[in-house]
């Protein structure tokens, strides 16, 4: 069957198909919730913050020529004893808290992303394979999925990472350390998806256009992955909404309980676990604003989240 | 329109409108019908999908889901208007004097609990008998609606009956407290053809012998044909026919009741091929001025296209078509 | 119902074994056991004569059935962090682990639950939509933080409530509680708040949603639709109706709090178990990981079996249905 060429578009059928998208229900709900629109500016600010973060950041926490202990532990601008050269404070080693927490969202964003992205990708090809196939290797994979369900993502991936760390010789552990807790994240994530795939390929799989293929002599993988993936790509965005929230917070945990990202290259975990020392000699900073831009994210991805499940479940409208 | 009786009539709907406010604009899913039922008598509302017959029957017992709600009209029951009490009221109401049957019967009953408890649950909701009286009572209506051995399934639970069986509980449900009224919407389209006849069979056993008027709601003609009274035919919201079961099938007069006769296979009689109506019914924030059914109707002429027709009277029938005015026979009149 | 308890009897164990194959392969594949146990001057000769004596040596399968054997009597060898034996160590964190867990768990039901009905019922109500954000706001803070954000305000600020340690404990036999003491029950409070919330704000969220699925149904119309009053009809059919599925996801949560008890323990310093694994991810102490991962296991999969039984006591569908009983979520 040869492929049929599109003609291509005419500029004004885009701009109409903009309008359409912007008139469409979901954008119309998106509009309509000040919430929601307010969790996308904060999401898109720390973002910015985070990708921008050497140009935007005033100082660079990690140039230890510029960083000295004199500054130590002074309290944010407004407070008696701060100042605004360092407008958040900064913690015990003279590094200015603004700075760190931009750096430090940047690998928890980097992170999170990375993990989810390796979950949906595992998750969706495991999921493919196993409704494709069926049988055996279906239901190996199944059984696998179920044993792993019922252990909470966190003991997974402290699982895994020990596991790890058991294996990387020791020269090499902490320049692996944050490829070593995307691999654990991800795999404490990808079941889902894995079932959601699974579910929608079988369904597929029955259908008559797929025999049809094979009768032509079209491999009805191909013709499958065409019909399949769009089919599942709303549901498995939403999941990995859901679970991006979730895989933040996984990293920051483990990076709080000291087997997350090295101490070289903080997340916002590592920085509120250093800042916990110093909570009972008041220097409440430390820990704290690190903590707040954590929530303000991940509560931030949670609305919207919840505002994509609403807008994409049918039985809502 | 005409009732052939001289006390009041058990149910009137008069100019009843359910809208649903939507951001496409408001959608008016009823659209100024007017319907009465006679004590006794059963009406069958029959049309389409979407036709407006389900709304209908749930605006009557206040069950509209929001946002829908009923915009205008009255609706009277045994001469008092029902439609703007309030919740307690009308609670009484539902159940004691006005009963429902619904579609699905494996969905209307509550899994988790035994057929028994549902029925005397009910039972006592409306009535002031004991506990045990109720029970008793319970079992009588089973064994009414055909139940065998009702005293011992009357413990069994919904998925231990089979969707006919299933469906007789629900008429029992219905019937536990007598009402005067019972509203059936759909009542067999969840049902195997076979099991159709025998419940239409309970159902008209029941009230037959118990007076209660049945406001019977179907897009199946079949089962109009073998029950009502009288029939009333709707299209997008509104009554577009009214009149004995026997003028309606008979002789038709509305273009649209034509081509719903026309388009029922018989099993007498030859016909090449089954007629149908071209077209199909407008979607509710699509409605056609004038008269709804013009874009497809076979004689439409020009006032169909400005004006929307009101219930004429015909002989027995009442129908909403300009073809039917005194006076007005060609298109040519404004 | 013999068959069906037969049937989540035998895939109890099957998932027993296979969490016993990892925790197994921990021990033989990660590292070498050798290496982890004697000091870098033991000679070859002497580590292959340990080798041999250990049974490193022998078939895959013997090793493992040894070991198998030996986990069922709690031997799991000797830590390699603290050089005491494993089980030791383990009875003597067990008891911190499950008050704490316990206790967590009751909070988060005693609380959830009512407050979940409460914002399924009254859905517009100002406090539903309230609870409801507080809800989001406790999904999106990890536990850690609101661990040390409590020991800001309440240890710190106010000073009313200990943020280390367990208090005193008064021992039982093998088992220290500290239900008895008053500084016990005071150092349980954070801790059990802590833990408890995330599993909470779930619990709200979840049997608010099922509550609302519920009330959609037909059969609800149908009560209506017969005139029941308001109260039969929430707190009688629907409430059932809800808790039912309620019960399987709840019951695993539960589970999982035994494992969330790692981040609470880290934070309150308290010496549970969780605070035993996590020193043991840090060292690679591959006997206590191991040993921790199958007791887990063993937590988990009598909590499944215990719901699943649950789960066949309540809903009637299942005593007579022997194809799939139907989980919540498939």
């Amino acid at each position: 069957m040869a492929e049929e060429r599109l003609a291509p578009l005419p500029a004004g059928a885009f701009r109409a198909a903009l309008f359409r998208a912007w008139d469409s229900d979901i954008c119309y709900s998106f509009r309509r919730s000040p919430v929601t629109v307010a969790a996308a500016a904060a999401t898109l600010l720390i973002f910015a913050g985070a990708g921008f973060a050497p140009w935007v950041a005033p100082h660079d926490p990690f140039d230890l020529a510029t960083v000295s202990l004199l500054d130590a532990r002074n309290p944010p601008a407004w407070l008696p004893g701060g100042s605004w050269e360092f407008p958040l404070g900064t913690d015990n080693l003279g590094r200015d808290i603004l700075s760190t927490i931009l750096y430090g969202s940047r690998v928890s964003l980097v992170v999170g992303f990375a993990s989810i992205i390796f979950a949906m990708v595992l998750g969706v090809s495991l999921g493919l394979v196993s409704g494709y196939l069926g049988g055996f290797v279906d239901a190996l994979i199944m059984r696998v999925a179920e044993v792993q369900l019922s252990f909470p993502a966190i003991l997974v991936a402290l699982l895994v990472d020990g596991i790890m760390r058991g294996i990387v010789p020791r020269e090499y552990q902490d320049q692996l350390a944050e490829d070593v807790l995307i691999l654990s994240i991800g795999l404490s994530f990808w079941v889902q998806y894995a079932r959601t795939v699974r579910g929608s390929t079988m369904v597929e799989k029955s259908k008559e256009y797929v025999q049809a293929a094979r009768v032509i002599g079209r491999h009805p993988a191909a013709i499958m992955l065409r019909h399949v993936l769009p089919n599942v790509m709303g549901p498995v965005l939403v999941i990995a909404t859901i679970n991006l929230a979730l895989a933040i917070i996984t990293e920051a945990t483990l990076s709080f309980l000291g087997v997350g990202v090295p101490p070289t290259e903080p997340s916002l975990g590592t920085l509120i676990r250093i800042g916990n020392d110093f909570l009972f000699s008041g220097e409440w900073w430390i820990t704290i604003f690190p903590g707040l831009v954590l929530v303000v994210l991940v509560l931030a991805v949670n609305m919207l989240g919840d505002w994509l499940r609403d807008a994409l479940n049918p039985k809502l409208r | 329109m005409t009732v052939p009786s001289n006390r009041p009539p058990l149910l009137q709907l008069e100019h009843l409108r359910v809208e649903f406010p939507s951001r496409h604009g408001t959608l008016t899913a009823v659209d100024d019908v007017s319907l009465e039922i006679a004590e006794g008598e059963v009406l069958g509302v029959v049309g389409e999908s979407g036709a407006g017959k389900s709304i209908t029957g749930a605006a009557i017992i206040g069950l509209i889901e929001p946002p829908g709600r009923i915009a205008g009209g009255r609706v009277l029951f045994e001469g008092e208007r029902i439609d703007d009490l309030p919740y307690e009221k009308l609670r009484r109401i539902r159940g004691k004097r006005i009963g429902t049957i619904f579609q699905d019967p494996l969905t209307s009953l509550n899994p988790l609990y035994s057929i028994g408890r549902q029925l005397i649950e009910t039972i006592l909701t409306h009535t002031s008998l004991s506990p045990r009286e109720a029970r008793q009572r319970a079992i009588d209506l089973l064994s009414e609606v055909g139940i065998p051995s009702p005293a011992q399934r009357i413990d069994h639970y919904p998925h231990q009956f089979s969707g006919g069986m299933r469906q007789r509980v629900v008429i029992a449900l219905a019937l536990c407290a007598n009402p005067r009224l019972v509203i059936a919407d759909e009542p067999t389209t969840a049902l195997d053809v076979s099991i159709q006849a025998q419940i239409i069979a309970v159902l008209k056993k029941l009230c037959r012998e118990h007076g209660t008027a049945v406001m019977l709601i179907t897009h199946d003609m079949g089962v109009i044909a073998e029950t009502a009274d009288r029939v009333a035919v709707m299209y997008a919201g509104r009554v577009v026919e009214v009149g004995p079961l026997r003028e309606v099938v008979k002789h038709p007069r509305h273009p649209y009741t034509v081509g719903l006769m026309g388009s029922i296979p018989t099993l007498r009689g030859s016909r090449a091929r089954l007629a149908q109506i071209d077209g199909s019914m407008p979607r509710l924030n699509r409605i056609p001025p004038g008269c709804a059914f013009h874009p497809r109707c076979p004689r439409a002429f020009e006032r169909c296209e400005h004006e929307r027709p009101e219930l004429i009277n015909d002989g027995p029938s009442w129908t909403s078509c300009w073809l039917y005015a005194p006076l007005a026979r060609t298109g040519s009149d404004g | 119902m013999i068959a069906f308890v037969l049937r989540r009897l035998l895939q109890s164990i099957s998932v027993m074994l296979v969490v016993g194959l990892i925790a197994f392969s921990l021990f033989r594949f990660v590292g070498d056991p050798i290496n982890n146990m004697v000091g870098q001057d033991t000679g070859d000769k002497d580590r292959a004569e340990l080798r041999q004596e250990l049974g490193l040596n022998d078939a895959f399968v013997v090793q493992f059935a040894r070991f198998v054997g030996n986990a069922t009597k709690g031997e799991f060898g000797v830590s390699f962090r603290q050089g005491r034996k494993v089980s030791t160590l383990i009875a003597e964190r067990l008891p911190a682990t499950l008050e704490l867990s316990l206790t967590a768990a009751t909070l988060a039901l005693l609380v959830g639950v009512p407050l979940g009905v409460y914002t399924g019922l009254r859905r517009e109500s100002p406090l539903s939509k309230l609870i409801l954000a507080l809800s989001l706001v406790g999904v999106s803070l990890p536990t850690f933080l609101i661990g040390i954000l409590l020991i800001l305000l309440f240890s710190v600020v106010l000073g009313w409530l200990p943020a280390f340690g367990r208090g005193d404990v008064v021992q039982l036999g093998w088992w220290s509680t500290g239900f008895l003491t008053r500084s016990g029950l005071r150092a349980l409070v954070l801790p059990a708040v802590t833990l408890g919330l995330f599993q909470m704000t779930l619990i709200i969220r979840l049997v608010r949603a099922e509550m609302l699925e519920v009330l959609r149904t037909d059969y609800i119309k149908f009560a209506r639709a017969r005139g029941l009053a308001n109260r039969a009809i929430n707190f009688g059919h629907a409430l059932k109706n809800t808790l039912v599925p309620v019960i399987t996801i709840t019951g695993l949560q539960l589970g999982s709090i035994i494992a969330f008890a790692i981040i609470t323990e880290q934070v309150f310093q308290w010496p549970g178990m969780g605070l035993l694994f996590i020193q043991a991810v840090a060292f690679v102490d591959i006997p206590v990981m191991a040993a921790y991962l199958m007791l887990v296991a063993f937590v988990f999969v009598v909590i499944n079996l215990i719901v699943d039984l649950l789960y066949y006591a309540v809903d009637p569908r299942l005593r007579i249905d022997r194809a799939l009983a139907g989980g919540h979520g498939g």
